[in-house]
């Protein structure tokens, strides 16, 4: 083998950062949607490698549901400050006020489908023409027919069966006035690859991906955070158990998993040995329909 | 470890859907929870089966429908090697789908349906191949149970396929008995094909030689963009970034800028903002050059002892993708890597029928899926290098400026 070859990350990364740098070039007001999770902080590290020495040119946009975890709250606050970058929060709390919008009820009352309405507003506020997020075709089967620059009308509605043939890598990027467009430089990345990524360039994470103790209660076989958001029935015990996150998302819509790996060999050693997968085991929120992504990919969601 | 990319090209009847599912599920790539799903979605349920087909219909139309609309990409790896499956539709309507998801593949998989051997498909299949130039071709001759695993019949699909590849100019080609349903050398090698010498699918997905795929001879970059912090700190800094399409680049390289035809020479190459010697397609770089030149996106750098074709006049195929004809005549935008022109589309010369590849006269408007040969113009100089020699630098899409559809995917002679 030469020496002019790319091991599989060094090419998932020069991938993605041709794509940041496209961004870059063809709109005009382009933001980078941040969820404090591990995909998006591998989503800033990668902006900071294509626009360096220069700053990332365009703000850190955070959907705040205003049921984060601590954790991840304090990382995005720390990570913009490190990386230089504008940090714009918008809260759905306020959108709920100001539109009159219904809180969701139920045990695990979850503002997941609420954040769409921020971030449309959001979009429409500061008139972004792109927004990058961290979603990857791995993850879901609607999320497998996404493009890396996917179109999105002026509602934000992704249309699936009027997407634009994305060939070689050619990013189309024009848009009429009102639309904007998601791109997604991760389309390629597997949940390992990104794990593989951030212990090779030692990307600091928001300590909840390591094992701790924390207070949960069982419900359904997934151990939920014990947290103000949650209600509590008679039946649940508040449990202390060692967890680790696989994924950061609503403390009302993530699950923990039981672990003792404090290090990051020791969780990408057991994400390479678990047989459960990364939305299956984490997120209540897909579980309500099979299509439950495609139906909000549509209205919307990110 | 490495990436392969390629694409499975096949109908539904072909067992598509079920060679994919059967490479993800034996080789360990499914997990329990989309396991549950697929059994809970399985219609026929007989005790312990299950549709692996359905693993690949993403969309709510297509599984009520039982067809697939789009290009999916799948993701599965071994210790050896990451692979990028881009999953697409076969039937001749989706002409488009196929040279979308074989764009970005070096392999190709071909299913032929042993009762069936060589049909029509399979030839349009292949043409696609060889028009793009994927330089791997795996025949996979599918559904070998229900010929009672016979070794004629493979024998003679071989001689029928030997032929369509040696009119194509077909490069590396690998033959395959399979049975997707079965799992016969798909990851386990067949117990029932004792006389079948090579390696199973897997085996040779995870073999195949992929280092020759990037060419490392011919130096190509084109600016993405110019990065200017305009800091305090680094008040002069001035790179071009972009990938580097192909060959290599080193620092004191005497190199020219297209196509405004001025030489300069590489000072410092940064490669997320470290320094370095020397890279290589296909890194993401920035290159720094010695005089100050007025450079913008789009613009090549190249070496000069090695340099691209520069033109006006581009003798292109027209791989057309949109709903709407295409009207000769009309002006379209080009992009051909970060370069966008505008462009008009002259002179067609001829249609290529796809099933054949026999060129016809054109006597109506091209049409969604059609592929033409023409000549377009275009407002300013564009540096290519044939789609032959060079892919990347060969290969552009049209846009509509009305609608912003991408229209075609063209292919420079």
């Amino acid at each position: 083998m030469s020496n002019y070859h790319l091991n599989y990350l060094e090419q998932l990364e020069a991938e993605s950062i041709h794509i940041f740098r496209e961004v870059a070039a063809q709109f005009e007001r382009p933001a980078l949607l941040f969820s404090g999770g591990k995909d998006s902080i591998t989503l800033v590290h990668l902006a900071r490698k294509a626009f360096a020495p220069g700053k990332i040119p365009f703000p850190l946009v955070h959907i705040d549901t205003g049921h984060n975890f601590p954790e991840a709250l304090a990382y995005r606050d720390w990570l913009a400050q490190e990386v230089n970058a504008t940090l714009t929060v918008r809260k759905v709390a306020d959108t709920i006020r100001q539109k009159n919008l219904t809180e969701p009820r139920g045990k695990f009352a979850s503002r997941n489908w609420l954040q769409t309405y921020t971030l449309l507003d959001t979009i429409e506020e500061f008139q972004f023409d792109a927004c990058i997020g961290g979603a990857r075709r791995d993850e879901e089967k609607a999320r497998a027919k996404e493009r890396i620059f996917s179109v999105r009308d002026e509602f934000g509605q992704w249309n699936p069966k009027l997407q634009r043939p994305e060939l070689w890598n050619l990013y189309n990027g024009r848009i009429q006035k009102g639309e904007n467009v998601r791109v997604f430089p991760i389309s390629n990345w597997t949940e390992l690859d990104i794990w593989n990524y951030i212990r090779k360039e030692n990307i600091p994470l928001p300590s909840i991906y390591f094992a701790h103790e924390r207070e949960v209660i069982e419900h359904e076989g997934q151990l939920v955070a014990y947290s103000e958001f949650v209600q509590l029935d008679e039946s649940d015990k508040i449990l202390k158990r060692k967890v680790r996150y696989r994924t950061v998302g609503d403390m009302t819509c993530t699950a923990a998993v039981e672990s003792n790996a404090s290090t990051l060999d020791e969780v990408i050693e057991e994400i390479i040995a678990t047989r459960i997968s990364e939305r299956g085991e984490t997120r209540i929120d897909d579980k309500v329909t099979e299509a439950a992504m495609e139906d909000r990919k549509k209205g919307g969601y990110f | 470890m490495d990436i392969l990319r390629f694409i499975t090209a096949g109908s539904v009847d072909d067992g598509k859907s079920t060679l994919i599912g059967r490479l993800l599920y034996d080789s360990k790539n499914i997990l329990i929870d989309q396991l549950e799903a697929l059994e809970k979605s399985t219609k026929n349920k007989e005790a312990g089966s299950i549709d692996l087909a359905l693993l690949t219909d993403g969309l709510r139309a297509e599984r009520e429908q039982g067809i697939t609309i789009d290009v999916a990409y799948r993701y599965f790896s071994t210790p050896n090697r990451k692979f990028i499956i881009a999953d697409a539709p076969g039937h001749v309507q989706y002409t488009r789908n196929m040279i979308t998801g074989a764009s970005n593949a070096s392999l190709i998989i071909i299913l032929i349906d042993a009762r069936q051997g060589v049909v029509e498909q399979t030839r349009r299949h292949s043409i696609i191949a060889s028009l793009l130039k994927l330089p791997h071709v795996v025949v996979a001759i599918n559904k070998m149970d229900l010929v009672d695993y016979s070794q004629d019949v493979y024998n003679n699909i071989v001689i029928d396929y030997s032929n369509v590849a040696k009119q194509l100019g077909l490069p590396d080609i690998t033959y395959i008995p399979i049975s997707a349903l079965n799992g016969d050398n798909i990851v386990d090698s067949s117990t029932h094909m004792d006389w079948y010498e090579g390696k199973n699918l897997l085996d040779h997905l995870e073999t195949v030689t992929l280092d020759e795929d990037i060419n490392l001879t011919d130096p190509r970059f084109q600016v993405q963009l110019v990065i200017r912090p305009q800091t305090t700190s680094l008040h002069d800094y001035r790179g071009y970034a972009g990938k580097i399409i192909s060959g290599i680049y080193k620092k004191g390289d005497t190199v020219k800028v297209l196509p405004q035809d001025i030489e300069s020479t590489i000072t410092k190459i940064e490669i997320a903002g470290k320094e370095v010697e020397e890279a290589f397609a296909p890194q993401s770089v920035v290159l720094h050059l010695e005089h100050d030149i007025d450079i913008s996106r789009g613009d090549s750098i190249v070496k000069s002892d090695n340099l691209p074709k520069v033109s006006n006049e581009l003798e292109v195929l027209l791989c057309w993708m949109d709903e709407k004809p295409l009207v000769p005549g009309n002006k379209y935008l080009l992009q051909h890597n970060s370069r966008l022109v505008r462009v008009v589309v002259k002179q067609l010369e001829y249609k290529l029928d796809v099933n054949s590849l026999q060129k016809q006269e054109i006597d109506s408007p091209v049409k969604l899926n059609e592929v033409v040969k023409a000549t377009i113009k275009t407002a300013s100089p564009i540096v290519f290098d044939s789609y032959e020699k060079i892919s990347s630098t060969g290969s552009a899409i049209l846009i509509d400026e009305t609608s912003n559809s991408t229209v075609a995917a063209v292919l420079i002679k």
